[in-house]
């Protein structure tokens, strides 16, 4: 099962789980899996025609999924997923 | 002033003797700090560890922006101010602060907000920026204006227990100029979905960590030590003492620096992130009459379907197929500079098109299929397929 990591903005969707464990063949299908699971979650990661919201990255090991296949990325046991969204603090 | 030029007395050798000493380092290193100028744009959570670390490291000119005075609420994390401070502007507490700390570093004062009036003017004589402010605005507003005076922009940024760090728009030895952050983020999240520090909090270590992480990549782009986070984008996640660093890339639909950028001014940034109401711009419609009279008349014009490819092979009338959900993605194949039709079924979906080309990239060339492709068979070939 690959590993997705929740950031945490994200967590209070996901009952504070920090790490999902998923079974799936790809990228989507993780976001179809985690999406279904805490439905809270979709607005946060998919836009209204379903696509990725250009303020997420999502990363399958080091790179951006944009580099790779998209939401088509083959992912697999040792895969790690990482969901990393625009945060914009620091000066308050 | 070129750093070969720089002197230092015997005081400033003896303070930077730890510097000095490292053999990657030595004098050169700590004179190209010396000629460096370096701004840094937020005296807060950010810049109170990366202003400190720099002027002790050396750094021979530091522009302060920030606009705000000293608060009791600034102190859980913003090292640079005390108790003395509060009520008074930020540029000038750090500067009494950071003066104290060395007197061989000339501060510059900016103690206004930086908007797009006077961000060029503010940025242009320095050589590197470090981004530690607090809103999305403002983020973009700081790319931009780096890349229009190709400046390196280290940036940091936190929220809650999470930080970020990346150097953008940096060039290497090789000529090669890295990613910004609108090739990490294209486009800000919705006012209201991600909230801000004054909202959702952030732990005061955090931004000590960040900040200093920003320093550290500041003195490395100056001196030419080592690799900077250039096409690499560092998180840490504080909870749970995880940090990971991704591979970022520069991205062809850049508005500002891709293949075709549509953007070569600073724009108004409240309204690029939703922050104030947009005036409605009306769309451009056609009739679907009008569309058939331009295409008899062999009018020079494109056509853009952005329906689904299922319905794409139900019935087409020529456009070229690009579904509504990858249209920013295809942006830059839409001509600027010839009239665009767009349609899809009635002429919903194309609108969101428009609006997204429109907000996103600035078209002003494109018009809307009044009715969709329905209108155009009901009006133009009622022999093609209805669905």
């Amino acid at each position: 099962m690959a590993t997705v990591i929740i950031p945490t903005p994200l967590r209070k969707f996901t009952n504070q789980t920090a790490r999902l464990q998923v079974e799936a063949g790809t990228v989507g299908e993780i976001i179809d899996r985690i999406t279904l699971d805490f439905p809270e979650l979709k607005k946060h990661l998919l836009d209204q025609q379903g696509g990725i919201r250009s303020f997420v990255n999502i990363f399958a090991g080091d790179d951006d999924i944009r580099d790779l296949q998209k939401e088509k990325t083959p992912v697999n046991n040792s895969t790690v997923i990482s969901i990393v969204p625009a945060i914009a603090g620091g000066k308050h | 002033m070129s750093y070969q030029n720089i002197e230092f007395t015997k005081e400033e050798l003896a303070r930077y003797n730890r510097h000095i000493i490292i053999p990657e380092f030595g004098e050169d290193a700590q004179k190209k700090l010396k000629a460096a100028k370096v701004l840094i744009i937020g005296s807060g959570g950010l810049g109170s560890p990366s202003l400190l670390y720099l002027t002790a490291a050396g750094v021979g000119t530091i522009g302060i922006v920030d606009f705000d005075v000293v608060d009791d609420s600034n102190l859980q994390r913003q090292v640079l101010f005390d108790i003395n401070e509060i009520g008074k502007p930020k540029v000038e507490a750090a500067k009494r602060r950071l003066a104290a700390l060395n007197p061989y570093t000339r501060f510059i004062l900016h103690n206004t907000h930086i908007n797009s009036g006077n961000a060029l003017d503010i940025i242009k004589d320095y050589d590197v920026v470090a981004d530690g402010t607090d809103n999305f605005p403002t983020r973009y507003l700081v790319n931009d204006a780096t890349l229009i005076l190709d400046k390196p922009n280290v940036y940091g940024s936190i929220f809650q227990f999470e930080g970020q760090v990346s150097v953008f728009n940096y060039v290497n030895r090789k000529g090669e100029r890295g990613p910004n952050y609108r090739d990490l983020y294209p486009t800000p999240p919705p006012p209201g979905l991600v909230p801000s520090c004054a909202e959702g909090g952030v732990l005061g270590v955090l931004p000590g960590i960040i900040g200093s992480l920003q320093a550290l990549e500041v003195i490395k782009v100056i001196t030419g030590i080592g690799e900077p986070l250039s096409g690499r984008f560092f998180t840490f996640d504080a909870l749970n003492f995880e940090n990971r660093t991704f591979n970022i890339k520069r991205r062809d639909d850049n508005p500002v620096n891709g293949k075709k950028p549509t953007i070569h001014e600073l724009i108004d940034y409240e309204q690029f992130c939703g922050m104030r109401a947009v005036e409605e711009k009306p769309t451009k419609e056609i009739s679907a009459k009008d569309l058939y009279n331009w295409q008899v008349k062999g009018k020079k014009f494109k056509l853009i379907d952005v329906r689904e490819p299922s319905e794409y092979k139900i019935v087409q009338i020529g456009g070229e197929l690009i579904p509504l959900a990858t249209i920013s993605e295809h942006a830059d194949e839409i001509p600027s500079d010839l009239d665009v039709v767009i349609y899809c079924k009635s002429g919903v979906r194309s609108l969101r098109a428009i609006k997204e080309l429109e907000e996103k990239f600035g078209f002003s060339n494109l018009y809307n299929l009044k009715g969709g492709i329905l209108a155009y068979i009901d009006q133009v070939q009622p022999e093609l397929t209805r669905y």
